[in-house]
């Protein structure tokens, strides 16, 4: 199985390190050279230097033949944008795209886009562990 | 009429002063805090700071009302799709134009249906063909939602098509003359229309099939 991995940051490159351990084929794609690093020395995997945007790039990093891809650059609108040419240009079943901020997250789930929020994720954590916390009853009361 | 112009930098204060001076209703936003206060010197309160990929920023600017236009005009084409996107599909608003920065992404918007969008490095590039041709097909007009373009074809001394009547071509599927131009008069082009070298041609066409056409005319 092929995956294609645009945006090579702390999230882009942990997804594309764990599937390349679970058997995938793994193509990377990053603006910038200096993101292979975080691949470690070893990186069996294409990599790809430059936008995401760029369709030529994209029929480099092997898109056509590509089952799932995977949109993690720091850019809300980029990653909207990529993941919809993924999804629409190139017929892809599975695109999964990391948009940060809740309300876009929301339309674009709404609109059929695969979306991750991992600011949604933190809130539900945070407020999960934040209900869990033992309070006396007497500070509840007052 | 109400108008959300998205982006201040020159393409957008631009606009923005213009349509204000028609007498129109605008909000104009723009993220830089530098920019912005230069403009709040002139556009006073109808200029807002934010994102205006952000929801929240879009409904401070009105966008729910919904506005008669929104203008998509920021230095970045991911911006001008998602904010495109947002204003028609989520909030209705009936006219969007689009600017596109890269050319190179003009596709994008193709794909995400965002008409019609504006770019200046396409339009400069064909005034160049048009006014300094070095090619014997010149893209005069693309008619993006028919999927259509009107383009215009020489014809010289050595084109196969010089002396024949337009019945006679072979044109190709999806493609049309519509006028000859001759000693500076234009003709509409007819089956027994006859082409002759110098003749200045309009043709209508499906995009991709300017070889073919090219073939039949020129032959190149």
């Amino acid at each position: 199985m092929k995956a294609l991995i645009i945006g090579c940051g702390r999230v882009g490159s942990s997804i594309a390190l764990q599937l390349q351990r679970e058997g995938w084929d793994v193509t990377v794609v990053d603006e910038n050279e200096d993101a292979l690093t975080r691949l470690g020395e070893s990186w069996p995997g294409a990599f790809l230097v430059g936008h995401g945007m760029d369709v030529d790039l994209l029929r480099d990093a092997g898109i056509e033949e590509t089952d799932a891809v995977v949109v993690s650059t720091d850019g809300d609108n980029t990653n909207i944008v990529i993941g919809q040419v993924a999804q629409k240009r190139f017929d892809i079943g599975c695109v999964v795209v990391r948009i940060l901020d809740p309300a876009r997250a929301d339309f674009y789930t709404e609109r059929g886009l695969r979306v991750v929020c991992p600011t949604k994720t933190a809130i539900d954590t945070l407020m999960e562990a934040v209900r869990s916390c033992a309070i006396p009853p007497a500070k509840v009361a007052s | 009429m109400y108008a959300i112009v998205a982006g201040g930098g020159k393409v957008g204060a631009n606009v923005a002063r213009s349509l204000l001076r028609l007498g129109n209703e605008v909000t104009l936003i723009e993220q830089e805090r530098d920019r912005f206060e230069r403009l709040e010197d002139e556009f006073e309160h109808q200029v807002q700071r934010g994102d205006a990929t952000e929801l929240h920023v879009l409904e401070r600017a009105g966008i729910a009302r919904p506005p008669d236009i929104v203008l998509a005009l920021t230095g970045d084409d991911e911006d001008n799709l998602v904010i495109s996107q947002l204003a028609r599909e989520k909030y209705g608003v009936g006219q969007v134009i689009a600017r596109v920065n890269d050319p190179r992404n003009q596709a994008h918007f193709d794909l995400l249906g965002i008409s019609p969008t504006v770019c200046s490095t396409s339009s400069i590039m064909a005034l160049v063909e048009h006014e300094v041709p070095e090619h014997d097909l010149i893209h005069l007009l693309e008619l993006r939602k028919e999927n259509l373009e009107i383009v215009e074809v020489q014809i010289d001394r050595d084109s196969p098509s010089a002396g024949k009547r337009v019945e006679s071509l072979e044109l190709p599927d999806g493609a049309r003359l519509i006028s000859v131009m001759r000693s500076g008069r234009a003709e509409i082009a007819v089956g027994s229309t006859q082409l002759e070298a110098g003749d200045q041609i309009l043709a209508i066409l499906e995009p991709g099939k300017e070889d073919e056409l090219r073939r039949v005319l020129l032959r190149r």
